[in-house]
């Protein structure tokens, strides 16, 4: 008898804290739009991009010869800025999974993928288009035990657009089978995020005022998380800087 | 001694593991696999049972496949191409689109099929009973079944008559396509990019050599070779042509491919009466 009242006096202490949890994340939701900026750089020299061999493919060598095409592990800007780093909320994000309604691209142009890094929310849709006059197979290789699931579609020359949307948050290598240098990554996060630009500057927009855990992420698994402050009125501010592998 | 307190903070904490135990994606472990051996397969007027298949996969299957499933056997380290991982439910052979899952029908033909130039070899001696009781078996390894169906096989239209036509434009597909970025314009597994082909896992693999004798790995007939390039083979570098070639094309480019391949056939004869050239892959497009 006396377990039960105890078990009923638990249970129902849970159910309330859930509801305040639910009622607290609608009040933030509806105070309006913070942002969250910053910028992420990386520590010392840049590392030496290697120049890419795309002897296998005339196409490709034809494309690039303007400017030659070269690994894009590490993009680095003026004053040491870091491109292609994915920045998202990992902790204090209490809105619903309502996916973006913009549509990113992810484009196939010459021989290379653009861009290279490609961060999108859960459930949101995307495009893969091919700009190039070559046969393209996009094979992105999401780990099938987290819910996304690989597949593997052939582009031809002038194909339709082909659009897709991931389930689960995950950090997706993108591949190419017939030009093997073809390497890019789908950053699935859950709710709002950026990535940075030439300059390493990033912007997430969209964030109520709140407290959170900011993580930047670079290629292929390098992380780093601080914890931000918005306030109404007052974006947060969060910078990174990572090291080279 | 215990207090109350302590107690309450226990089995709380039991209770929150336990809610999070299925939200994580570890490994697989017997208890999961235990709550799954309900899992049924139909195939035609067969239900096939999991359960059924227990001992048949310890005799036949365990030693190549692991006993969870992961392609672990004690086999494993000898052979090459590696054992399916059935807890990923990727597989090669499917009537369906790239990134579904196959039919409970496509696993039950793999079975009996086997796969050529792999040591899967085909289990025709089974009853179709103890086929469909192992696609059961296959099946609860994975978690993709319980949250998802299968995909709709694809639609393959009636085959069309064998024409000289069709084959030269069979040629075209090949070229527009560029099935030669692997396959080779002579279809000898010689394309510019076969050398550096790599499955799903990191693993080398080669493409399919049209010119030596041996089988497609997903079957032979020309229905099954119109499967293999419009559904992809999932888990290869093999992608899906279904949006790229349209039904009466696909067709035509598996009249051309069986004219590559070394098998005396119709299609053979007549390429060789039309003395059909190698595709040029320096030609523009459009103008082979």
């Amino acid at each position: 008898m006396k377990m039960r009242s105890k078990l009923v006096a638990v249970s129902s202490a849970l159910v309330i804290a859930s509801c305040g949890v639910l009622f607290l994340g609608q009040r933030v939701n509806a105070a309006g739009e913070g942002k969250i900026t910053g910028t992420v750089k990386l520590d010392g020299a840049a590392p030496h991009m290697k120049g890419i061999d795309m002897s296998k493919d005339p196409y490709c060598v034809k494309a690039n010869t303007a400017s030659p095409a070269h690994l894009q592990t590490y993009e680095v800007g003026a004053s040491g800025g870091l491109q292609n780093v994915v920045l998202y909320i990992s902790e204090g994000w209490t809105g619903s999974a309502t996916a973006s309604t913009e549509v990113p691209v992810f484009d196939q142009k010459n021989c290379m993928y653009s861009p290279h890094v490609l961060a999108l929310d859960a459930g949101q849709t995307f495009k893969v288009t091919s700009s190039d006059q070559t046969t393209h197979n996009i094979h992105p290789l999401p780990n099938p035990m987290t819910g996304n699931i690989p597949w593997n579609q052939s582009q031809p020359p002038g194909a339709a657009p082909i659009e897709k949307a991931w389930k689960n948050a995950e950090v997706i290598p993108v591949q190419c089978n017939i030009h093997p240098w073809m390497h890019g990554w789908h950053v699935v996060v859950k709710g709002p995020y950026a990535t940075t630009d030439a300059n390493g500057t990033y912007t997430i927009n969209n964030v109520p005022p709140g407290n959170y855990t900011v993580t930047a992420w670079h290629e292929p698994d390098q992380t780093m998380t601080q914890k931000v402050t918005v306030a109404a009125g007052k974006p947060g501010s969060a910078d990174f800087t990572f090291k080279a592998k | 001694m215990r207090t109350r307190l302590q107690t309450w903070s226990l089995l709380l904490g039991a209770a929150v593991v336990m809610a999070l135990a299925p939200a994580s994606f570890a490994q697989l472990t017997k208890y999961d696999l235990e709550t799954r051996m309900g899992t049924e397969s139909h195939v035609g007027n067969t239900t096939g049972h999991a359960k059924d298949a227990k001992t048949a996969y310890r005799r036949y299957c365990v030693g190549c496949h692991g006993e969870l499933g992961d392609g672990n056997g004690e086999n494993n380290p000898y052979l090459d191409p590696k054992p399916r991982d059935f807890q990923l439910g990727v597989f090669k052979c499917r009537s369906t689109p790239t990134g579904t899952l196959p039919t409970d029908q496509d696993l039950f033909d793999t079975i009996a099929r086997g796969l050529d130039r792999s040591n899967m070899p085909q289990w025709s001696t089974f009853t179709t009973q103890e086929r469909a009781d192992l696609v059961a078996w296959v099946k609860h390894y994975s978690p993709r079944w319980a949250n998802e169906k299968p995909g709709a096989p694809i639609d393959i239209p009636a085959e069309p008559e064998i024409t000289p036509e069709r084959i030269k434009a069979g040629r075209d597909v090949f070229a527009r396509v560029q099935c030669w970025k692997c396959h080779g314009v002579t279809g000898q597994a010689n394309g510019p990019s076969a050398a550096t082909l790599t499955d799903d896992l990191g693993r080398p693999i080669a493409a399919f050599n049209f010119t030596e004798g041996s089988r497609p790995k997903c079957g032979d007939s020309d229905r099954d070779i119109y499967r293999i390039f419009m559904t992809g083979l999932d888990g290869t570098p093999m992608p899906s042509f279904a949006d790229n070639i349209k039904p009466e094309e696909a067709w035509d480019l598996v009249f051309y491919l069986r004219a590559l391949m070394s098998q005396h056939s119709k299609e053979k004869e007549m390429a060789k009466k039309l003395d059909l050239k190698p595709v040029n892959p320096n030609a523009p497009a459009g103008q082979q």
